[in-house]
């Protein structure tokens, strides 16, 4: 008895080292990250077993106003480049403003084939609801309602849209076919789930302003090593090879298909 | 406090919405509380339970099941479309139709409480001087009963004035439609306006409380009738 109690005393004071040791960061990240960074933590930690990374995924506004509240976040990854401009204008930033992607936007649709559509086929009265993010404060949402403006869809289609919390979110009204097709992001339309079910239409990226995205080491992680180790991991070879497969446009390359 | 257009639309959009399922449950959860309330039947359990499912299940699950069960692949979606009414998502229907599930309880449970207080001694009286149940009920029942039919409305009226995660998850936020005044207070919320998110969270503030100072100040006459 006495000796297993020296066995658990002595395991405990080993787990206490090692822990000890492996450092541990929150990450909060945009909503069409959501697979793209899953891939990349599990690379990041082929080479770094002992640290941990945790990511949160929400809305970009959401952490936006979190951080200036104090929220325990070490890195910030937004979709919309201005809101981590913003807050290091504020002093909430211990890095520079990195920008790491850009986004696009797609028509997708399961129950139909939207790889065979364009922006003009959504006047169609077949397509009863169209969705799209919340324009006001959604990034992929005010991109979305900046091209069908550009092509003068906009009050032609209007009454048909439907407005999603986030893009995952305007994604699900579509997947659950209560809208017929839906705006989303192409990171999404891209992951295995939705790809199964159906293609996409790229939209030209010169109807809208660039989904620049953009990261921040906050304030609160200034003195973390692990922070500035896994947003430099965001350059290396594996980070940009999987970024790419999401359909994620990278800093130093041309915007295209 | 100026408030703008779309916040009155979804102010009068709420009052709306609240009204038409208070008057539905009214209709829907009156012979559903009384039969709780009368019945020695094993059936009385499950019933109760599925009653007060809403009161424990968090909105995203009534959320989620509601928008597969009326989307066009769901049971309720494959009626509504064969009825000529199409599916139900995104339309003041559909919300009425998933508030009435939400509420329930909060129409079913005052009106089950005041029912079995009555106790079936004036029910027996009633009846022995020959009047047929559907008499007893109108003219026995409902006045005796009437402090429950009150708690039970307001009670409705203003849970439905709170819902929030059902109509994000079905609403599809649409102005006049579904942006009732708990999702318009979100998104001005996540726009970062906070000037006008107070001012009409200042207004649900006012209206929760005198709600319920207007239920607990009445209280005591409650048991007195």
């Amino acid at each position: 008895m006495k000796q297993l109690t020296t066995l658990l005393l002595l395991s405990l004071l080993l787990l206490g080292t090692t822990t000890a040791h492996a450092e541990k960061i929150t990450v909060a990240a945009a909503a069409d990250l959501k697979f793209a960074m899953d891939e990349i933590v599990v690379s990041f930690n082929k080479q770094h077993p002992r640290d941990q990374v945790e990511i949160i995924y929400g809305s970009s506004g959401k952490f936006f106003a979190q951080i200036q509240n104090n929220a325990p976040y070490d890195l910030y990854f937004s979709a919309d480049i201005t809101y981590p401009r913003q807050l290091a204008d504020k002093g909430f930033a211990a890095s520079a403003v990195t920008s790491y992607a850009v986004g696009r936007i797609v028509l997708w649709s399961n129950s139909r084939d939207a790889a065979r559509m364009t922006l003009e086929n959504l006047i169609d009265p077949a397509l009863r609801k169209i969705a799209i993010a919340n324009p006001r404060h959604a990034p992929y949402g005010k991109r979305a309602e900046e091209a069908l403006r550009a092509l003068k869809l906009w009050d032609k289609v209007q009454h048909k849209l439907v407005y999603g919390e986030n893009i995952a979110h305007t994604a699900q009204f579509v997947e659950t076919g209560n809208a017929q097709v839906g705006i989303i992001a192409l990171a999404l339309a891209l992951n295995p789930t939705l790809s199964k079910q159906g293609g996409y239409y790229l939209i030209p990226d010169k109807l809208h302003q660039p989904l620049e995205q953009g990261y921040i080491i906050t304030k609160r992680a200034a003195d973390k090593p692990l922070a500035k180790l896994f947003a430099g991991y965001m350059t290396s070879k594996e980070a940009r090879r999987i970024m790419t497969r999401y359909g994620f446009v990278l800093p130093g390359e041309t915007v295209g298909k | 406090m100026g408030f703008s257009d779309s916040d009155i639309q979804a102010l009068w959009l709420t009052v709306r919405l609240s009204s038409v399922v208070t008057v539905i449950l009214l209709l829907v959860g009156t012979p559903i509380a009384w039969w709780l309330a009368r019945t020695g039947s094993r059936w009385k359990g499950p019933l109760g339970a599925v009653v007060a499912l809403p009161l424990v299940l968090p909105p995203s699950v009534l959320g989620f099941y509601l928008l597969l069960a009326m989307g066009p692949h769901g049971p309720v979606g494959w009626l509504t479309t064969g009825l000529g009414i199409g599916p139900l998502p995104f339309t003041f229907w559909g919300l009425v139709l998933a508030s009435v599930f939400y509420s329930l309880p909060f129409m079913v449970q005052p009106l089950q409480n005041s029912f079995e207080s009555i106790g079936p001694q004036p029910l027996q009286v009633a009846a022995s001087l020959g009047a047929s149940p559907l008499d007893v009920f109108f003219s026995v029942v409902v006045p005796l009963a009437r402090p429950g039919f009150i708690t039970a409305s307001i009670m409705t009226f203003a849970h439905t004035v709170g819902e929030f995660g059902v109509v994000l998850m079905i609403g599809g936020n649409i102005p006049g439609v579904t942006r009732v005044a708990s999702v318009q207070i979100y998104d001005h919320v996540e726009a970062l306006d906070y000037a006008q998110a107070h001012r009409l969270s200042a207004v649900l503030l006012i209206f929760s409380f005198l709600v319920l100072l207007a239920l607990y100040t009445r209280r005591p006459d409650r048991q007195k009738g």
